[in-house]
């Protein structure tokens, strides 16, 4: 499958809820050492859902296409289906995903692709697990390291 | 095994790359459907048959440990070992074998140095000075020696071009510098460094002069002697050897004065609780059973680039890197990194609106294998202000027409991310 289809380069292009939000309650950066890729997200969160979501950055096209769509299924959505649609969306990309998982995940499916590029796995999850650093106010993630959420 | 290679004589004419393809079974294979087309050398190069049957041979007939029984086996294995440490020697036209460290690659080698010498010599409020293009490998042991004994890291400045700042690292010189270690060709931008200059000018104060030669040595003639540096250090698999093993060339007289690095077999005269006698160079720093197949084949792998010649795979190397040096001038947005008039086979790039780890993953699409990333470089990245390159690297194998498919490839790219 390729991955570089024209969703993902459109998004890529137009990353969609690109840039900063002027009130929010939880932030978080992300870094990938190994491509340089480094993405800043802001939330607004309001009686634990998430009402406003923006993000910010330098990456790959993987990783900014990850974000824009990731914004898009999570805006407006309860924290708890966030941290859901986070772990079936790592599930898939490490290719250990089941049916079931896959009607969540609707036009994120685009990235399935992923898994038979070990190399690239990180660049797409990266924005997720930016999502859950920022919930968790952990300010900071990186996918190299202590923290790195991909081999832990 | 009677191994026609060995036996072809290197002289004055290009290298007849068909030839030389067909010694390495690795580029017959193909990738999504597309022939390989290999252009990460840098990071790693191909084993040419000979090689292989070398260690394969080793392991069918002569595996054993050696330097330690009466056996006719570990004799045989100890022999061959030792033959490939004058191999290398003559190689490198080294004085002496004793001079002739195998490691287990150019990170090993470098750590031997820091923690042996380093630490043993170096006092706080010394000076180690590297350049602004060293690989991690070449930073980080030194950071890790200059914490621990209190001296300072100083680091020479590149220019725009990505050559070393001569100027600048004539006034950084002075009786606090303790150890200067350079590599000889930088692994992210190709800038082969001015050395003998640079070591002639460090001689003045006396200091100690390592040289990283990891792209060095698969790629020119070497001569030790005429270099002049104290330590120089290189992996087996950049220069179509194995990996799991290095060599660490150090002149005799520091070699000697310096402690062991680790303590085990083979590093020993005699060892009671109280007392250990150490050996003599250079098994003082060989301690425990070292990669023999790997050294062994390492030596096979010497033979085999002799048997081509050193200055007609330069020669090769300078002219592709002419050809594809031109035709990557001529893609719009695209931005060689890295312009010194002295370069190795290495061409780092970045493309207008298109991050190097796509272009890495659409290439491979076509066959193309190039290396994208910080290329364990970070600081010369920072330096010149991008995350991550995109690189091309050539060796003895390589042809005009793998230029042209990456040329075809990064137009593609373009088309797609337009
Ligand atoms: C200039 C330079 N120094 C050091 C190294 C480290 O070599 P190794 O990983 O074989 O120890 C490399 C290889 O990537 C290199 O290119």
């Amino acid at each position: 499958m390729n991955l570089y289809q024209e969703v993902i380069l459109d998004h890529n292009k137009k990353p969609r809820n690109w840039g900063t939000l002027s009130n929010p309650t939880h932030q978080a950066e992300g870094l990938n050492p190994l491509c340089g890729d480094r993405i800043w997200l802001m939330l607004e969160v309001m009686d634990e859902s998430i009402v406003d979501i923006a993000v910010d950055g330098e990456s790959c096209a993987i990783c900014k296409a990850s974000a824009s769509m990731m914004t898009l299924s999570v805006k407006g959505k309860p924290l708890k289906l966030a941290e859901e649609l986070t772990s079936v969306f790592r599930k898939m990309v490490l290719g250990e995903h089941n049916e079931s998982d896959e009607s969540q995940l609707g036009r994120l499916k685009i990235f399935q692709g992923i898994k038979d590029l070990p190399s690239r796995v990180k660049c797409a999850v990266l924005p997720w697990h930016t999502l859950q650093a920022a919930v968790n106010s952990q300010g900071r993630i990186s996918t190299e390291g202590s923290d790195d959420p991909i081999s832990s | 095994m009677n191994d026609p290679t060995i036996f072809r004589k290197p002289n004055n004419r290009k290298l007849d790359v068909s030839e030389i393809r067909k010694d390495f079974p690795i580029l017959q294979t193909s990738v999504k459907g597309n022939p390989l087309v290999y252009l990460d050398n840098a990071a790693s190069s191909h084993m040419p048959q000979c090689v292989i049957d070398r260690i394969s041979e080793y392991h069918l007939s002569e595996h054993s440990n050696i330097h330690r029984a009466v056996h006719k086996l570990s004799e045989e294995a100890t022999a061959k070992f030792e033959e490939s440490r004058t191999i290398v020697k003559e190689f490198l036209n080294a004085r002496d074998e004793k001079e002739i460290i195998f490691t287990r690659g150019t990170t090993g080698g470098i750590n031997l140095v820091a923690k042996s010498y380093g630490e043993k010599f170096l006092r706080e409020g010394d000076e180690v000075l590297i350049s602004h293009l060293e690989h991690h490998s070449n930073i980080v042991p030194w950071q890790m020696l200059c914490q621990k004994v209190g001296a300072e890291l100083k680091v020479i400045p590149v220019t725009q071009e990505g050559e070393v700042d001569l100027e600048e690292y004539k006034s950084m010189l002075s009786t606090k510098t303790k150890f200067l270690s350079l590599t000889h060709v930088s692994n992210a931008l190709g800038t082969v460094l001015p050395i003998k200059t640079m070591i002639k000018e460090a001689r003045s104060y006396g200091i100690p002069v390592l040289v990283d030669g990891a792209q060095g040595v698969p790629h020119m003639t070497i001569d030790l002697r005429d270099i002049d540096c104290d330590f120089y250090v290189f992996s087996g698999h950049k220069m179509c050897g194995p990996s799991g093993v290095g060599v660490l060339y150090g002149k005799e007289e520091l070699l000697n004065k310096m402690d062991p690095y680790e303590g085990g077999g083979d590093m020993i005269l005699s060892v009671t609780f109280e007392k250990t006698l150490y050996n003599k160079i250079p098994y003082k720093f060989e301690a425990g059973t070292p990669p023999i197949a790997q050294a062994i084949g390492l030596g096979r792998a010497v033979n085999y680039l002799q048997s081509i010649g050193l200055n007609q795979i330069n020669q090769h190397e300078k002219e592709l890197l002419a050809y594809a040096t031109k035709r990557l001038d001529e893609i719009s947005g695209l931005t060689i990194i890295g312009r010194s008039k002295h370069k190795a086979g290495v061409i780092s790039f970045v493309m207008d609106g298109v991050h190097p780890h796509d272009v890495g993953t659409l290439l491979n699409d076509k066959g193309v294998a190039v290396r994208t990333g910080h290329h364990c470089a970070q600081p010369t990245m920072q330096r010149f202000g991008v995350p991550a390159t995109t690189r091309a690297s050539f060796y003895l194998y390589n042809t005009i027409s793998d230029i042209d498919q990456l040329i075809n490839g990064i137009h593609s790219i373009k088309k797609i991310f337009d």
